[in-house]
C-alpha cells in the first residue's frame, strides 16, 4: 500500500507543481527564460486649461478596455486638484475638481502598457437602433447603397464589410459620391457609416484610439467603426474596410461623446504623446499581473528585496543539488563521503569556478591527508584530532592564498570560500576509510564525492534553471515528487548492473 | 561488462534499493536495531536465551579504565577487542600471544602497550561508531578456529554468514580472510566468499572482488565441494538468533571454535548481497516462498526441513 501512496503523492505534487508553473507561464505571462526584453509603450495625456477664477470641473475619458496591449501601470497627476475615475459603460471616466482654478492648468493622466495577446473585449450590449428617416435625395441613395450590399452577404459582419467596400470603392457610383461630399472628416465620415448603417439597424459606435508608433511621439486619436453582431462589437476601418483592431492601434474611447467636458474653465487642450522603452519581460508580466491581480504575483519571490531576493537564488538551488545526490547514489550508485557534502562542496565551487574548485580542493584533501596519517602515529584522541586537522586545513587555505597571491594568480585566492569544517570532515572519513577499507575505496569514495559535486555545480550554476526556480518556485514540488519516486525505486543500481556482472556467467 | 536488467531479474538477484525498501524497513523494526548494533547488547540477549557466544572477558567504558588495562591484559594470553557498536568489522583489533612485554598481533606484527591503549581510546572515542557517538570496547575471548578451515584461509578467522528470513534460514556463505582483506571476513574489505548450499551444508561457487572464484586466492586451495562441519548446529544456532532478536531479515554470523564448537559472533539488521554472487543464485526466489508462507512453523526442526524442502524445489 505504501507504494501507491507514494505514487498518489508523486502525481498530485508534479500535477499541482506544473499547473501553477503552467498558469503562470500562460496565463500571468511569466516567461520562460531568463531576460527577454519587451516594448513598453507610455501613453500621456496632458491637459491643460485657463481656469476663471471659481470652481472647475475636469472630466476626460481614459481607456478601459485595450484590446491587444496590457496595462501595466498608470498614473494621474493632479496637483491641487480632486480626483476621482468611474465606470461609464465600456467607458471610464476621471473627474478633476477643484474649488478655485486660476490661471493655466495642467493635469496627467500616464499610462504604461505593453503588447499582449491578452484577451479583452468590451461587454455592453447595445439595443437596436431605430431605421431613422432620411431626407431625400439621401434617402434613395442609401437605400441602393444597402439594398446592393444585402444580396451579397450573410451576416452583420460581411453585410458591413460590403457596405464599407461600396462607400470606399475607388470607382463611386452617383450614389457613393453623394454621400461623401456630406463628410468632411474622418469623424464625420465613421457618423455617416454609422448613420447608414441605422437604415437596417445596425447597432453602430465609433472607437477612438491612438496609433502607438516609432516615428512620432506626438498623437491624436483617431476615429474605428464598431458594429454589434449580436455577440461582441467588431471592429472596421472606416476609410479602407479592413476588419479588426491594427495591431499598433492604441483604444481610448468607444461613443460619440466629447473626450473631455470642462466647467469653469476655457481654452482646454488635451495633447497625446507616446514614447517607447524596453523593460525586462518578468518585470513586464509581473506588473501587469498585479492589475489581473493573481495571488502567484503578490506572494512571488520578485517582491521581496533585491538582497533577499540573492540568497533565495542559490537557497533554490541547493534542492537542485540534493536531487542530483539521491539519483546518483540511489540510480546510480556512486558512493560519496558523507550524503550532502558534495552539494557544498559544489557550491563552494560556484565561487571558485570549475576548474581551479576541483584543483584546490584535490590539492586541499591531498595535503591534508598526509598530514593526517602523520597525526594517526602520534595517537591523539579523536576531537582533538579533529580540531587538529580543521586548522590544518584553515593553514592550508591561507598558504594557498599568500603563494598565489605573490604569483599573482589572484583566481586561488577564492579557496578561502571552501566549507572548511566540511574538507577537515572530508579528510577524517578519508583516511578511516583508507585504512579500514583500502586506498582503492578511499579514492574511489573520493573521485565519486568529486564527481557528484562537479555535476551539482554544473546544474545549480546554470542559468537557466536557476531562472526557472526563482520565478516558478512551485516546481520544488515537482522535485519532491521525483524524491519520493525515487524513495520507492526498488529496481537495481547501475553500479549494481556491474557488479553482479558475473551472475550471467552462471547456469543454474 | 555490465549485466542486463532483465537477466539480474530473472536469476532473481535481489538489489540493494529492494533490500532496503521490501525486507529491512518491513520487517526489522527500528527499535530492535540497537540490539545488534551493540554487541554488548546481543552478547547478553544471546546468554539469557542459552546461545553459544565467545566469552565476554572485560568492557571497558571510560578513558580512564585504560589505565587498569595493563594488569588486566597481563592475565591473558590472547584476546581479541572490538568497538560495541563497529560497523562491518571496524576497529578489531586480534591478539594472538604475547612477546615479552609486547604483543602479537593476529597479521604477526608485534606491538607495545601504548598502542592497545590508543587503539582503545579511538574506540571510545566512537572512531568506529555509527555517527561518532561514544562508545565501549569489550575484550572478549579469542576463538581459535576449527583446523578445518587452515588451508582456505590467510590469517584470521574465518566465519559463516546465515541469512534468516522470518526464522528461517534461506542462504549461508562461508567468508574467508584473505591477505587483502588483513585478517578480516568481510567481503568489501577483501575478503572471498564461498557459498553453502542450505539444504546440504556443502560449498559451491565463490566471489572474490565481486569475481567468480574457486579457488582461495592466496592458498591457492579449491573451495569447492567442502561439507560444512556441525552444520544441522550451525543452522540451528541461526535459527535461534533470529527467534531471540526478533528481526524478521537478519544476518547472522557464525565461527567455528575448534574446542566450543559454533559461536553466534554477531548479528547483522542489513546483511549484504554478495551472498549472491558466492552462490550463484540470487535470493529474491527463496525470499518469496518464504513470504508467501501461510505459517512458519515454531519448531526448529521443522523450519531446518522446510528450508531444505525449499531450496531443493528451486533447484
Amino acid at each position: 500500500m505504501g507504494r501507491n501512496v507514494v505514487r498518489v503523492w508523486v502525481l498530485f505534487l508534479t500535477v499541482v507543481g506544473l499547473s501553477i508553473c503552467y498558469y503562470k507561464f500562460a496565463v500571468l505571462g511569466l516567461p520562460l527564460k531568463p531576460q527577454q526584453d519587451t516594448e513598453v509603450w507610455t501613453v500621456q495625456a496632458k491637459i491643460s486649461f485657463l481656469g476663471d477664477g471659481g470652481p472647475a470641473i475636469m472630466e476626460l475619458y481614459l481607456p478601459n478596455i485595450i484590446p491587444g496591449y496590457l496595462k501595466l501601470d498608470e498614473d494621474f497627476i493632479s496637483g491641487g486638484f480632486g480626483f476621482s475615475v468611474s465606470e461609464e459603460g465600456d467607458n471610464r471616466k476621471a473627474q478633476w475638481a477643484i474649488r478655485r482654478a486660476r490661471d493655466l492648468k495642467n493635469l496627467y493622466y500616464r499610462i504604461a502598457v505593453a503588447r499582449s495577446d491578452h484577451q479583452v473585449m468590451w461587454q455592453s450590449h447595445p439595443a437596436f437602433p431605430k431605421a431613422p428617416d432620411y431626407p431625400e435625395p439621401y434617402a434613395s441613395a442609401i437605400r441602393s447603397v444597402l439594398d446592393e450590399a444585402r444580396t451579397s452577404s450573410a451576416d452583420i459582419a460581411t453585410y458591413t464589410a460590403e457596405i464599407l467596400q461600396q462607400l470606399n470603392s475607388q470607382t463611386p457610383n452617383e450614389n457613393v459620391k453623394l454621400l461623401r461630399n456630406k463628410a468632411g472628416s474622418a469623424e464625420q465620415w465613421v457618423k455617416e457609416l454609422i448613420n447608414v448603417l441605422q437604415g437596417v439597424r445596425i447597432p453602430a459606435r465609433i472607437l477612438w484610439g491612438l496609433t502607438t508608433s516609432d516615428a512620432s511621439s506626438y498623437s491624436q486619436l483617431e476615429p474605428l467603426l464598431q458594429v454589434h453582431n449580436g455577440q461582441k462589437w467588431l471592429t472596421f476601418d472606416p476609410l479602407t474596410s479592413e476588419r479588426g483592431i491594427p495591431a499598433n492601434f492604441f483604444s481610448w474611447q468607444v461613443g460619440s461623446k466629447p473626450l473631455f467636458h470642462l466647467t469653469g474653465g476655457e481654452q482646454v487642450e488635451v495633447t497625446f504623446s507616446v514614447v517607447k522603452s524596453y523593460k525586462e519581460q518578468i518585470e513586464v508580466a509581473r506588473s501587469g499581473a498585479k492589475y489581473a491581480s493573481s495571488i502567484f504575483t503578490d506572494y512571488s519571490l520578485l517582491s521581496l528585496p533585491v538582497q533577499s531576493q540573492s540568497i533565495y537564488r542559490l537557497l533554490l538551488m541547493v534542492p537542485i543539488g540534493a536531487l542530483i545526490v539521491v539519483f546518483m547514489r540511489t540510480l546510480v550508485g556512486i558512493s560519496t563521503f558523507g550524503t550532502f557534502m558534495p552539494v557544498l562542496i559544489a557550491l563552494a565551487f560556484r565561487e571558485t569556478q570549475l576548474f581551479w574548485g576541483v584543483l584546490l580542493f584535490s590539492l586541499i584533501v591531498a595535503i591534508g591527508l598526509m598530514i593526517r596519517f602523520y597525526l594517526e602515529r602520534l595517537m591523539l584522541l579523536l576531537i582533538p584530532r579533529l580540531a587538529s586537522i580543521l586548522i590544518i586545513v584553515v593553514i592550508l587555505m591561507l598558504l594557498i592564498s599568500l603563494v598565489s597571491h605573490q604569483l599573482e594568480a589572484d583566481r586561488l585566492l577564492s579557496v578561502a570560500l571552501f566549507p572548511m569544517v566540511i574538507m577537515a570532515m572530508t579528510i577524517e572519513r578519508m583516511s578511516i576509510t583508507w585504512e579500514e577499507n583500502g586506498a582503492r575505496d578511499a579514492i574511489l569514495q573520493g573521485f565519486g564525492s568529486l564527481l557528484v559535486a562537479i555535476l551539482g555545480y554544473l546544474a545549480m550554476t546554470n542559468e537557466q534553471l536557476m531562472y526557472v526556480m526563482f520565478v516558478f518556485p512551485e516546481l520544488l514540488l515537482v522535485l519532491l515528487a521525483a524524491s519520493l519516486w525515487m524513495g520507492r525505486y526498488n529496481g537495481y543500481r547501475l553500479f549494481e548492473l556491474y557488479r553482479f556482472r558475473e551472475m550471467k556467467k552462471i547456469e543454474r | 561488462m555490465l549485466c542486463s536488467p532483465g537477466i539480474l531479474k530473472d536469476k532473481g538477484v535481489l538489489s540493494i534499493n529492494r533490500r532496503n525498501s521490501d525486507f529491512i524497513m518491513r520487517y526489522n523494526p527500528r527499535r530492535l536495531f540497537p540490539l545488534v548494533d551493540d554487541k554488548l547488547k546481543t552478547k547478553e540477549l544471546a546468554l539469557q536465551h542459552g546461545i553459544a557466544v565467545p566469552k565476554l572477558l572485560g568492557i571497558i567504558e571510560i578513558y580512564h579504565q585504560i589505565k587498569q588495562l595493563a594488569p588486566f591484559l597481563e592475565t591473558l594470553d590472547d584476546f581479541v577487542i572490538k568497538p560495541s557498536h563497529g560497523s562491518g568489522g571496524s576497529g578489531i583489533l586480534v591478539v594472538t600471544g604475547r612477546s615479552g612485554k609486547n604483543f602479537c598481533k593476529a597479521g604477526g606484527d608485534l606491538i607495545d602497550f601504548d598502542h592497545v591503549a590508543h587503539h582503545v581510546s579511538n574506540i571510545l572515542s566512537g572512531m568506529y561508531s555509527l555517527g561518532g557517538r561514544n562508545d565501549h570496547a569489550i575484550v572478549e575471548y579469542r576463538v581459535k578456529f576449527d583446523p578445518f578451515f587452515a588451508a582456505i584461509s590467510y590469517q584470521g578467522v574465518p566465519d559463516i554468514r546465515v541469512i534468516v528470513f522470518k526464522g528461517i534460514p534461506v542462504a549461508a556463505m562461508l567468508r574467508l580472510p584473505t591477505r587483502e582483506s588483513q585478517g578480516k571476513a568481510n567481503l568489501h574489505q577483501g575478503a572471498m566468499g564461498v557459498g553453502i548450499d542450505i539444504a546440504t551444508g556443502k560449498s559451491c561457487g565463490g566471489v572474490y572482488r565481486d569475481k567468480i572464484c574457486k579457488v582461495h586466492p592466496d592458498t591457492g586451495e579449491s573451495t569447492e565441494m567442502i561439507e560444512m562441519p556441525h552444520w544441522s548446529k550451525i543452522i540451528e544456532l541461526a535459527m535461534k538468533c533470529a527467534d531471540t532478536v526478533g528481526l524478521g531479515y537478519l544476518g547472522v554470523d557464525i565461527v567455528l571454535d575448534q574446542d566450543l564448537g559454533p559461536l553466534m559472533l554477531e548479528l547483522n539488521a542489513r546483511p549484504g548481497l554478495n551472498v549472491q554472487i558466492a552462490n550463484g543464485v540470487g535470493l529474491l526466489k527463496m525470499l518469496d516462498q518464504v513470504e508467501s508462507l501461510k505459517e512458519v512453523p515454531s519448531s526448529l526442526q521443522e523450519r531446518a526441513n522446510l528450508a531444505v524442502e525449499l531450496a531443493q524445489k528451486l533447484d
